[in-house]
């Protein structure tokens, strides 16, 4: 590979690690900022407001299984995470090494 | 490098903005049972054509060049983890992003309205998040409206010049932002205020769900921004082929 390349491939992955600094820093720094907040996702805020609302709203239907537990429920939402990762991280190096052979 | 200056500065002065609304919020999807049945059916109906048309999209993306299905499972496959993690933001609350601007730049908004919809299909049914009967609304707002703005603000920015990354930031991170505007102005349609009516049930429900969101859509645009670096780098060749949307492939066609 020529210096004119490297330098290029260095630049490359720099613009990428920053960019990936940012989104860890807007995800981090909250916890800094809002010391006690219970970062909950809760869909119940939204629930209070319709409550708040139109008081005696009772939702008509309920999800037909819920995961019994917090921790099951957070094993899904990992399982997710990770799948969807997975496939990502399979994808791009097949098409790294697609490019690669190419060359 | 002057770019990358310029993001950070950008970035820096969004978030010194972000950290004068000390405001607690939460924003997610609408709960099963928690939008009127007469509701629901509405949003499934305006959703359903969309589907439609997106399934003949894929259909036709894939009689042109089966190759393209991986970088299609790709674009799924960042919906799907970003749906997954949940990040905080600066309200004190948590939310997470859509990831469907990524797909809705490469291949149109409807390919995305088909993906989206899985995906919550798969949080309703395993993971009581959003929910069967407000799955029309929701899929009409992170489905249909998200890619729709994403996709659109996309093409804008590029008409005006704007440097790809920059049209491509923008794009994601208002689609993204959307979004929930448009799940704030469905529950509020559902949900008018006696005083004030909709509009009035509209600043409550945005400020619930908007004002967390905006922190995360400036995330989901930089991370559309880097997954879209990634894969032109190594993949120029489907994306060539796509010329980022199906509208202007089939006219190459």
């Amino acid at each position: 590979m020529s210096r004119a390349q490297t330098g290029r491939g260095n630049k490359f992955v720099m613009k990428n690690m920053l960019l990936l600094a940012l989104v860890v820093a807007l995800a981090v720094i909250p916890l800094f900022t809002s010391k006690g907040a219970d970062f909950g996702g809760a869909d119940g805020k939204a629930e209070a407001v319709i409550n708040e609302i139109s008081p005696g709203y009772t939702p008509w239907l309920e999800s037909i299984w819920e995961p019994p537990s917090g921790e099951i429920e957070s094993l899904l939402f990992v399982v997710q995470g990770a799948l969807g990762a997975g496939f990502i991280g399979y994808c791009l190096g097949y098409f790294k090494g697609r490019r690669k052979r190419e060359d | 490098m002057k770019t990358i200056k310029r993001t950070s500065l950008l970035c820096g002065y969004l978030f010194a903005l972000l950290l004068t609304i000390p405001k607690p919020a939460y924003a997610m999807h609408i709960m099963e049972g928690f939008l009127p049945a007469g509701w629901a059916a509405f949003w499934a109906l305006v959703t359903l054509p969309f589907l439609v048309i997106g399934m003949r999209s894929i259909n036709k993306m894939n009689a042109y060049n089966p190759r393209l299905k991986m970088l299609l499972g790709l674009v799924g496959a960042f919906v799907f983890v970003l749906s997954a993690l949940k990040i905080p933001s600066v309200t004190g609350s948590s939310s997470h992003l859509t990831g469907v601007g990524l797909g809705a730049i490469m291949f149109g908004p409807t390919v995305m309205t088909i993906l989206g919809t899985i995906v919550l299909l798969f949080q309703a049914l395993l993971l009581a998040h959003g929910g069967l009967s407000t799955l029309g609304a929701n899929a009409f707002a992170m489905a249909v409206a998200g890619p729709m703005v994403a996709y659109g603000v996309f093409k804008g920015a590029q008409k005006l010049g704007a440097p790809q990354w920059l049209s491509v930031f923008l794009g994601a991170g208002l689609g993204n932002l959307f979004t929930y505007i448009i799940t704030s102005a469905q529950l509020a349609l559902a949900f008018p205020a006696g005083q004030g009516g909709v509009m009035m049930s509209f600043t409550k429900f945005a400020s619930v769900f908007a004002v967390t969101q905006i922190p995360l859509a400036v995330s989901e645009g930089l991370l559309t921004v880097l997954v879209l670096n990634l894969v032109s780098a190594y993949a120029k060749e489907e994306l060539n082929q796509l010329q980022f949307n199906i509208s202007s492939r089939e006219a190459k066609l």
